[in-house]
């Protein structure tokens, strides 16, 4: 794999460091007056989710990571294993219950996402910004209000439970951000 | 952005910023003027350039009579001027670019201006009155905060930077959550360490660099947001080339200014000894040696103008992208440079 010199290090780019995947944030060049300089990396592991800081001589290099995104489908799960299909490579990947996370109130059968795999081995599964979700249970609500405070809870069929306005009833589906949960529109069928 | 490995033909500063530039650059010559202060010119490319260990000059093959010769892109017009001085000339600027090897961030471009200047009669405290008056006169700040090293140590972090020991160093560093990766942290108890803590007081390289690491992480960010601020009396081992006071601790007479967290200029009263200067010279390049970087050639030339007399005086090297910058209040240093180096 790739050795990366500090000064070539880049926000987006993938390393190892202390034996797990990361990505980088920020890469700060501190020169002082009359002084050795240093570079301040701040990164992503991409295995804790933390965000860390460490400083770096600005001639020490770094490992690259073998992590790549890819696109994928989700197929099934048994509780245990969330199991995925790469789109393009129809190769078919088992996730564990870490790698899922967040995501997994956003999964629905065939729906889309991302793999993270570092060296062929998924560590992270993102979903698509935008899922369109049916609501499965949500209380009636109150007629003809069309913006109202706050909302109601609903339940989606993925077991996501998401905000929304009054007047969305059971059965209608609905396009949620995943990135904050919140509601955004109906979706007409 | 496109993500194109083409760069733009456009330039990176907007044209309303050079227009900027343009009218900072007057105000400072006009500053000058009213002083009685000469501009100059010196060369940019010299047979010899600095032998400080941690800067490394960008070289250029020179022909002459059908030879070549390596010739440097000057790190700052530094010895040109003190020839100068020792001609003669009085008080002098100049601003003119400056070079630098591995010098790439958002505050750092290899080719750089600089705004250097000399004055005779001046000790650093006169000078630093002077880099005061023009901040204030092109920032529109008011006057400058000014702080001793140990002062701004203490306040900032409850500690004497002259007398911590390299273990205070490393638990101060700890306490304010700074991460060092392992090649930082030599491993305790080890000889080096030991005699580090003992060595003379102008030759504490690595108690000089936690204390640069806790100076740049944790004082600098806060420091001079309202109004510039001035760090002066360095440890003597931080001289470069200013003088040393003797003294319990002895103390450089080195003085830095700060805006926004951002460092604007660094500046001395000169050292004007050639014995000492050339003593100076040679402890870098045996520093080089050890750390396996380029050798340099000691400029004779500087030091034959050291000992043929400089006045004494004081003299102040100040970052005049990082002063525009700050003065049209950007971020970064490329909205103030014509072409930054993604598309020189």
């Amino acid at each position: 794999m790739s050795i990366y010199g500090l000064n070539e290090i880049r926000s987006g780019m993938k390393l190892i460091i202390d034996g797990d995947p990361c990505v980088v944030v920020e890469n700060e060049f501190f020169k002082p007056g009359k002084g050795q300089s240093v570079n301040r990396l701040r990164y992503r592991n991409l295995k804790t989710g933390r965000v860390i800081e460490r400083t770096y001589k600005s001639n020490d290099s770094i490992e690259g990571a073998d992590v790549v995104e890819v696109d994928a489908q989700y197929l099934y799960s048994d509780g245990n294993e969330w199991n995925f299909m790469a789109t393009e490579s129809f190769e078919q990947y088992a996730v564990h219950e870490a790698e899922v996370a967040d995501a997994k109130i956003w999964l629905k059968e065939q729906g889309e996402c991302k793999l993270t795999l570092w060296n062929g081995n998924p560590i992270l599964v993102t979903p698509p910004n935008f899922v369109q979700l049916t609501i499965t249970q949500t209380d009636p609500g109150v007629k003809g209000d069309t913006a109202g405070s706050g909302g109601k809870p609903a339940t989606l069929e993925t077991g996501a439970v998401v905000r929304v306005p009054l007047f969305v009833q059971e059965g209608e589906t609905v396009k949620v951000d995943t990135r904050n949960g919140e509601y955004v529109s109906r979706v007409k069928e | 952005m496109k993500g194109s490995q083409v760069s733009d033909w456009r330039p990176t500063a907007p044209i309303e910023n050079l227009i900027f530039r343009a009218a900072s650059l007057k105000s400072i010559r006009d500053f000058f003027a009213a002083r009685d202060v000469l501009e100059v010119e010196t060369p940019l490319l010299c047979r010899h350039s600095v032998t400080d260990p941690y800067i490394q000059s960008i070289s250029a093959s020179l022909h002459i009579n059908g030879k070549e010769n390596k010739y440097f892109l000057q790190t700052s017009p530094e010895y040109a001027m003190k020839r100068l001085l020792a001609a003669g000339s009085g008080s002098i600027f100049q601003i003119c670019k400056a070079f630098r090897q591995d010098e790439i961030g958002r505050l750092h471009n290899p080719e750089f201006t600089m705004l250097e200047w000399y004055r005779p009669g001046f000790d650093h405290h006169a000078l630093m009155d002077e880099v005061d008056a023009l901040l204030q006169a092109i920032l529109q700040t008011q006057a400058a905060d000014k702080f001793t090293y140990a002062e701004l140590f203490q306040q900032y972090l409850g500690i004497n930077p002259h007398t911590a020991t390299l273990g205070n160093l490393f638990e101060c560093l700890a306490a304010n959550n700074i991460e060092l990766s392992s090649e930082l942290l030599p491993a305790l108890g080890q000889p080096y360490l030991q005699s580090d803590d003992l060595a003379p007081a102008s030759e504490r390289s690595q108690h000089d660099f936690y204390l640069q690491l806790l100076l740049s992480h944790c004082i600098e960010p806060k420091l001079a947001i309202e109004r510039p601020c001035f760090i002066y009396d360095f440890p003597a081992s931080q001289a470069a080339l200013s003088r040393i006071q003797p003294g319990n601790p002895p103390l450089a007479a080195r003085f830095e200014v700060y805006y926004q967290g951002i460092e604007l200029a660094n500046g001395f009263h000169e050292l004007a000894d050639a014995n000492e200067q050339r003593k100076r010279f040679e402890r870098n390049c045996l520093r080089r040696q050890q750390m396996n970087v380029d050798e340099m050639t000691i400029d004779e030339n500087l030091l034959a103008a050291l000992a043929a007399g400089i006045p004494d005086c004081s003299g102040v090297a100040l970052g005049l992208d990082r002063l525009i910058m700050l003065a049209s209040k950007s971020t970064h240093l490329s909205p103030v440079i014509s072409f930054d180096l993604s598309n020189a």
